[in-house]
């Protein structure tokens, strides 16, 4: 079994965003690396700075983390630094034809922006990721389901991601629900490991969010935000249960979760990559033709 | 004119409300219907005032508008019966009120000036019928006297206009000037000077232990007259640091009787160490002991792994979570300040409480003054510390461990530890190695300095008593070191802008330039440069506050402008203090006047040597006396449900594990989620490699021999990473010894035995140790209800840690039972060893046969492990440990989800053959296929017990002993801590 072996890296780039507590900019990059899409690690000062240019970019990454501690609210401290300071360039960024992609504390800042579910165009505040029933962070593993099928989930019948957040629970008025459902804006749901909907149970939805959403996209469907975290488990060995899979795999008992077709997944030996590897894959896929 | 706001901010419908209150009432207050929350910020000007206008913008800035509401300056409507409002002390840090404050500087590009700001509370709103005491006490549940104000008003006192605006301003009433200390007076005024500090002329009080002794006080005495001058006040705080027992380890490092002339430390810990790489010649695996922030095994050709584990027990006892915080970002710093700067990539914590569910009346001061803080206040605290400090950090938490005896209710035990990663090389430099350079400028980085951990290093050099200081209390702020550590780390570094770096630790910057400017030689540092939190701090003070977030670096002048620039970018303050010299002098400097010029070798090698003289007898204990139960199933339930074998699952879940992307064993393992004792983590995404870590600590096998308890810590700490796959010569070891009443020549006599210990089954196992720490002074003494004296040492406790290198890691072995039909072993001997075993403590008794172990069979059997499992016959492994091997065959079969049927040799007494602690041994599981190469390897080390299946979990000798459907077993195992 061998570490995945590299795709050629596509010409577009992307911006991943980093500073005051943002953390999983390193293996966002990884990800994105090993899915063929080169990027750059940049400091929102620089940004604010000129000292980098956000039209460089075709896709922009707010990854995990704990931007300000999650004080006053986790993502709102910087969302508010990204408004105060570079809204025209965001919105310009927009209105061209560039994907943005939150997640976990990305997903919040995107909330917070408004720049989902933007209805419209108009970004304004309407959901948000408040604090989990339980009121405190929850680390574990979740099994996630298209709910919609686009560019963002292609080919995925399911992810299996780990999660690390205090403020996951997706909320909304009924009426703002209402249309993110009828637009088809749900991305991702939380299920059970057979596919089953969650239901809201713990710990399947880890957090109490409504009608289990994990992820919703804008409504043009460029902007995605994603509270769990596939960036983590981008190798077969970083699923919760890959010991176990691997003595099934071992057997030919098995009940893998692995897509048949990715390198390494041959009878009798072991996957190199995760499922969630196909998300990334998607991602750049927008930008280039690649298989 | 000055003018102060208050913004209260509550969720319209709060989601936490259900979980709130339900632990509200788990806390013993049974009849609270409902508690609500309400955030509040004080926003306080001098300069200007804001306009309603700008009120409500900045209360849109905090909020989100979805699902919270805000008021300016007016109540909070609410139905409750009394509001309870929590906030800081004066100079507390606040770091929610400081991003509040960052949030309205960056929308009106403005700047609070000096005294002004924001400050944060919590407003909670109780719907119960207390009375006033109850009131007060649940008001105590919340807040820490230590560092929180609480202000109480029944729904009555809070009509229309609710709480009070309070606004805090730090009031100093310092001597702002150094001043002589006269040391020319009698003994017995001198030994008080060392003990509670110098008396502080201008408010009539000691400022607090300096913890010397009469012979460091004569030393000191003595040379100052042979320079014909008295010390100042600076001198002799500064002495008091560098030599203190947290810094200079006395007792490790002096003599000890008449066959350890080198002391303890130099013969047994650096001896082994030494020992083994003279050893392994080539083949070494260290890289940096003992003498940076952290030690340092190789990783792979191009990286090193660091790893190091501190202790924060005296400031965890007073404020748990501040405490467990503030050590867990102080250990991150140890990595960070390691060589030239190492990114913290694992974070580890344990931690020795007393039983939660107890509530012992204990006292600091005489007539019930200062009560201790209630176990499960304790456990809570820094359970949350440990959480916040890693997961604001971006630094997974996979491993770690919680152990209760009731002598920690004073003292209790927290251990925080960090590894971290670097490349050997870059651009030529080898990163691990450091040197300050004569003419480098001294560039303090990160936070600024307050009153916070002042007399930290001296304090914890000293038992807890009513006379602690309470300024040594501080609350770390992980955003700003995570934009220190950033900038450091993953751009500073590889620009070359430093010659060398330290953390800002115990002693502040009394210790970390004075330890800096060994490298070059010298030091001059202007005091008057350094910023400060707040105005109207004493010289002395800013030289030794511990005031965290910060770092200590050395710039070459040339380097200095691009260096200040990168800092400036990314929001990280530095500032210039002063110059590394080759003067051979520790100066510093106060308004153009020097108020601190001391021979850097007197600060450092001055120290008056000691001899300790050491005793030791071994305790006889009677042996239980109950008989076996014919039926062991109500046992097995029993033991599985004790605290230090159960699940303490809630920890973990609270822990971010996952960040940095790295995880492949993670704390909990299989169906059933079962906690292992070791995990592993991919450092470096790119490669197959991980780094393991376990540890092993007995305390209780303390009360019978220390030596057997050391032997066990390390034979635990190794056999955990031999278990998921990593090689015995990829293991190194950390030992963090925490002893109690170490002037007394029985617990001296106690550790000399665990020391050598140390030394005998580090060599026999060829595992270096490659950092330590100690805590010699693990001792509450106050008073009971009835103001008797009371006294509780904690036992001694070493912990031992250990890291190693896994070449593979997807041949990495979980504990899980995988599949039906599974064969499962014991590999090991079992002997009746139940000394200290938690079996004997369930049946009230310590006993005396403490586990033995024979490390060069041990040695031999890892080595038919480590082959089995390269050769990936192995499904499941699984080191016994707490509770004995049935507990070990429990916890495998819950972690799969699958039952056992066992049989179990006749020879010993049942339940001393299932529960006994012997050391050195594996429950593992085996594909049958495998059954036969497995045998083959392990001969007669494996002995067959039985199969994998089922619904029941059974054990049978000549007859059934324990027969339990596997649900029951796993609900034994889960339940005690449900509700945390």
């Amino acid at each position: 079994m061998n570490v995945a072996k590299r795709a050629q890296p596509i010409s577009e780039k992307a911006l991943i965003m980093s500073g005051y507590g943002i953390n999983s900019e390193m293996e966002t990059q990884e990800a994105l690396r090993r899915a063929g899409m080169a990027s750059e690690i940049v400091h929102i000062n620089d940004l604010i700075a000129g000292r980098k240019k956000l039209s460089a970019y075709r896709l922009l990454v707010f990854p995990g983390g704990f931007s300000y501690g999650d004080d006053t609210g986790a993502g709102n401290a910087y969302a508010n630094r990204v408004r105060n300071n570079l809204w025209d360039e965001l919105l310009e960024f927009l209105d061209n034809d560039n994907l943005v992609l939150g997640i976990c504390n990305g997903f919040q800042i995107l909330a917070n922006l408004g720049l989902v579910p933007a209805f419209g165009r108009k970004y304004a505040r309407e959901i948000a990721l408040m604090p989990n029933r339980s009121g405190v962070l929850e680390c574990s593993f979740v099994t996630l389901k298209p709910a919609v099928s686009n560019h963002w989930t292609k080919g995925i019948e399911r992810i299996c991601c780990p999660i690390a957040h205090g403020e996951g629970n997706f909320q909304c008025a009924p009426e703002v629900l209402k249309r993110i459902k009828e637009k088809n804006m749900i991305c991702f749901k939380y299920v059970r490991e057979d596919l089953s909907p969650a239901k809201g149970e713990f710990p399947f939805n880890p957090n109490g969010a409504l009608e289990d959403i994990a992820g919703i996209t804008s409504e043009d469907g460029k902007v995605l935000g994603l509270m769990p975290h596939p960036e983590r488990a981008m190798e077969f060995t970083g699923l919760y249960d890959w010991p176990l899979q691997k003595e099934l795999l071992k057997r030919g008992l098995s009940e893998a979760p692995v897509r048949p077709g990715l390198p390494g997944c041959r009878p009798g030996t072991l996957p190199s990559e995760s499922l969630n590897m196909q998300f990334f894959r998607n991602v750049v896929g927008y930008f280039g033709k690649r298989d | 004119m000055a003018s102060a706001h208050r913004l209260e901010v509550q969720y319209k419908q709060d989601p936490r409300l259900k979980s709130r209150t339900a632990r509200i009432r788990s806390l013993g207050f049974p009849s609270v219907q409902e508690v609500q929350l309400i955030d509040v910020y004080t926003i306080s000007t001098a300069a200007k005032d804001f306009s309603p206008a700008e009120l409500q913008k900045i209360g849109e800035q905090l909020v989100n508008p979805v699902v919270q509401g805000f008021t300016v300056d007016a109540a909070t409507k609410g139905e409750f019966d009394f509001a309870i409002e929590v906030g800081f002390l004066p100079g507390v840090t606040d770091n929610a009120g400081s991003t509040a404050r960052q949030t309205i500087e960056d929308f009106f590009k403005m700047r609070f000036r000096e005294g002004e700001g924001v400050h944060t509370s919590q407003l909670y709103f109780v719907k119960a019928k207390l009375s006033a005491t109850e009131m007060q006490k649940l008001a105590s549940k919340l807040a820490n006297p230590l560092v929180n104000r609480v202000h109480i008003k029944t729904r009555q006192e809070y009509g229309a206009k609710g709480m009070d605006v309070v606004v805090l301003r730090v009031h100093l009433d310092e001597l702002l000037e150094a001043e002589p200390v006269n040391l020319d007076i009698e003994d017995a005024e001198l030994a008080k000077l060392g003990k509670e500090g110098i008396l502080d002329k201008k408010i009539g009080t000691r400022r607090g232990p300096l913890a010397l002794d009469l012979p460091q006080l004569h030393a000191i005495r003595e040379h100052f007259k042979k320079r014909g001058r008295k010390p100042t006040d600076l001198e002799l705080e500064s002495l008091a640091q560098t030599w203190s027992e947290h810094c200079k380890h006395t007792i490790f490092a002096s003599a000890m009787d008449d066959d350890v002339p080198q002391g303890l430390y130099k013969t047994y810990i650096q001896g082994a160490t030494n020992c083994i790489r003279k050893q392994r010649g080539k083949d070494d695996l260290c890289v940096s002991v003992f003498s940076d922030n952290s030690g340092a095994i190789v990783f792979d050709s191009e990286n090193l792994v660091t790893h190091k584990v501190e202790t924060h027990n005296s400031p965890s006892a007073l404020d748990p979570f501040g405490g467990a915080l503030t050590g867990i970002v102080g250990v991150n710093r140890d990595t960070i300040g390691f060589g030239l700067g190492a990114k913290p990539c694992i974070n580890y914590y344990g931690y020795c409480v007393a039983d939660p569910e107890t509530e012992p009346k204990l006292y600091r001061g005489k007539g019930r003054a200062n009560p201790l803080l209630p176990p499960r206040q304790i456990l809570d605290g820094v359970v949350r510390g440990v959480a916040v400090g890693g997961n604001c950090s971006g630094i997974p938490t996979p491993q770690g461990w919680c152990y209760f005896d009731a002598r920690y209710v004073g003292k209790p035990l927290i251990f925080v530890g960090t590894v971290g990663v670097m490349p050997l090389e870059k651009n030529g430099r080898k990163l691990y190695l450091k040197k300050a350079q004569p003419g480098d400028l001294i560039v303090m980085v990160g936070g600024r300095v307050g009153k916070d951990g002042i007399h930290g290093a001296t304090f914890s050099s000293e038992a807890l008593d009513s006379g602690s200081p309470v300024t040594a209390v501080q609350i770390g702020d992980p955003i700003t070191q995570k934009k220190l550590s950033d900038a450091i780390v993953k751009e500073a570094r590889d620009l070359g802008l430093y010659t060398s770096m330290t953390d800002n630790g115990a002693g502040g910057l009394s210790c970390s330039v004075a330890e800096m400017a060994k490298e070059s030689n010298g030091c001059h540092v202007q005091l008057d440069k350094v910023p400060l939190k707040y105005p109207g701090m004493a010289p002395w003070e800013i030289w030794v506050s511990e005031s965290q977030e910060r770092m200590t670096l050395a710039v070459p002048p040339a380097k200095l402008d691009e260096f200040m620039e990168l800092m400036g970018r990314r929001e990280v303050e530095a500032t210039v203090i002063g110059k590394f010299t080759n003067s051979g002098k520790c100066v510093a400097e106060w308004k153009c006047k020097a108020v601190m010029d001391v021979d850097l070798k007197f600060l450092h090698d001055g120290l008056p040597k000691k001899h300790l003289k050491s005793s030791y007898s071994q305790k006889k204990f009677p042996e239980p006396s109950q008989a076996c139960p014919s039926d062991l199933s109500p046992t097995m339930l029993d033991m599985l449900k004790r605290k230090n074998i159960c699940s303490k699952e809630f920890i973990t879940t609270q822990y971010d594990y996952v960040v940095q992307g790295g995880h492949v064993l993670g704390p909990l393992q299989g169906k059933g989620q079962v906690q292992s004792i070791a995990s592993l983590t991919k450092v470096v995404l790119s490669s197959r490699k991980g780094v393991g870590l376990s540890q092993g600590t007995y305390p209780l096998y303390s009360d019978i021999d220390t030596y057997c308890m050391a032997a066990a810590g390390i034979d635990t700490a190794i056999r955990g990473l031999i278990a998921i796959g990593v090689p015995l010569d990829k293991i190194a070891l950390l030992d963090n010894f925490c002893w109690c009443s170490s002037d007394e020549p029985e617990r001296l006599g106690q550790l000399k035995r665990a020391a050598k210990a140390c030394y005998d089954y580090a060599t026999a196992f060829g595992t270096p140790f490659i950092s330590g720490k100690d805590s010699m002074f693990n001792d509450f003494v106050g008073f009971d209800e009835k103001d008797k004296r009371v006294k509780i040492s904690v036992p001694p406790t070493l912990l031992i840690s250990s890291i190693g290198i896994h070449p593979e890691a997807e041949k990495a072995v979980s504990m899980d039972a995988k599949c039906e039909g599974d064969l499962i072993y014991v590999v090991g001997e079992t002997r009746e060893e139940l000394g200290g075993s938690e079996y004997f403590a369930y049946l009230g008794h310590v006993g005396n046969r403490v586990p033995k172990l024979d490390a060069a069979g041990a040695k031999a059997r890892y080595a038919k492990v480590e082959k089995a499992i390269a050769g990936e016959l192995v499904a499941s492994a699984y080191p016994v440990n707490y509770g004995g091997l049935g507990v070990a065959l429990a916890k495998v079969a819950v972690a799969g989800r699958l039952g056992m049927s066992l049989t179990i040799p006749q020879a010993m007494r049942p339940d001393y053959y299932l529960f006994s602690e012997s050391q050195g041994r594996f429950v593992v599981t085996i594909c049958p296929a495998n059954g036969e190469k497995f045998e083959k390897i392990l001969g007669a080390d494996a002995k067959l017990l039985g199969t994998v299946g089922g619904q029941n979990f059974t054990v049978k000798a000549d007859k059934t002993l324990v027969n339990l459907p596997m649900a029951q077993l796993e609900e034994a195992y889960k339940s005690p801590f449900r509700g945390y």
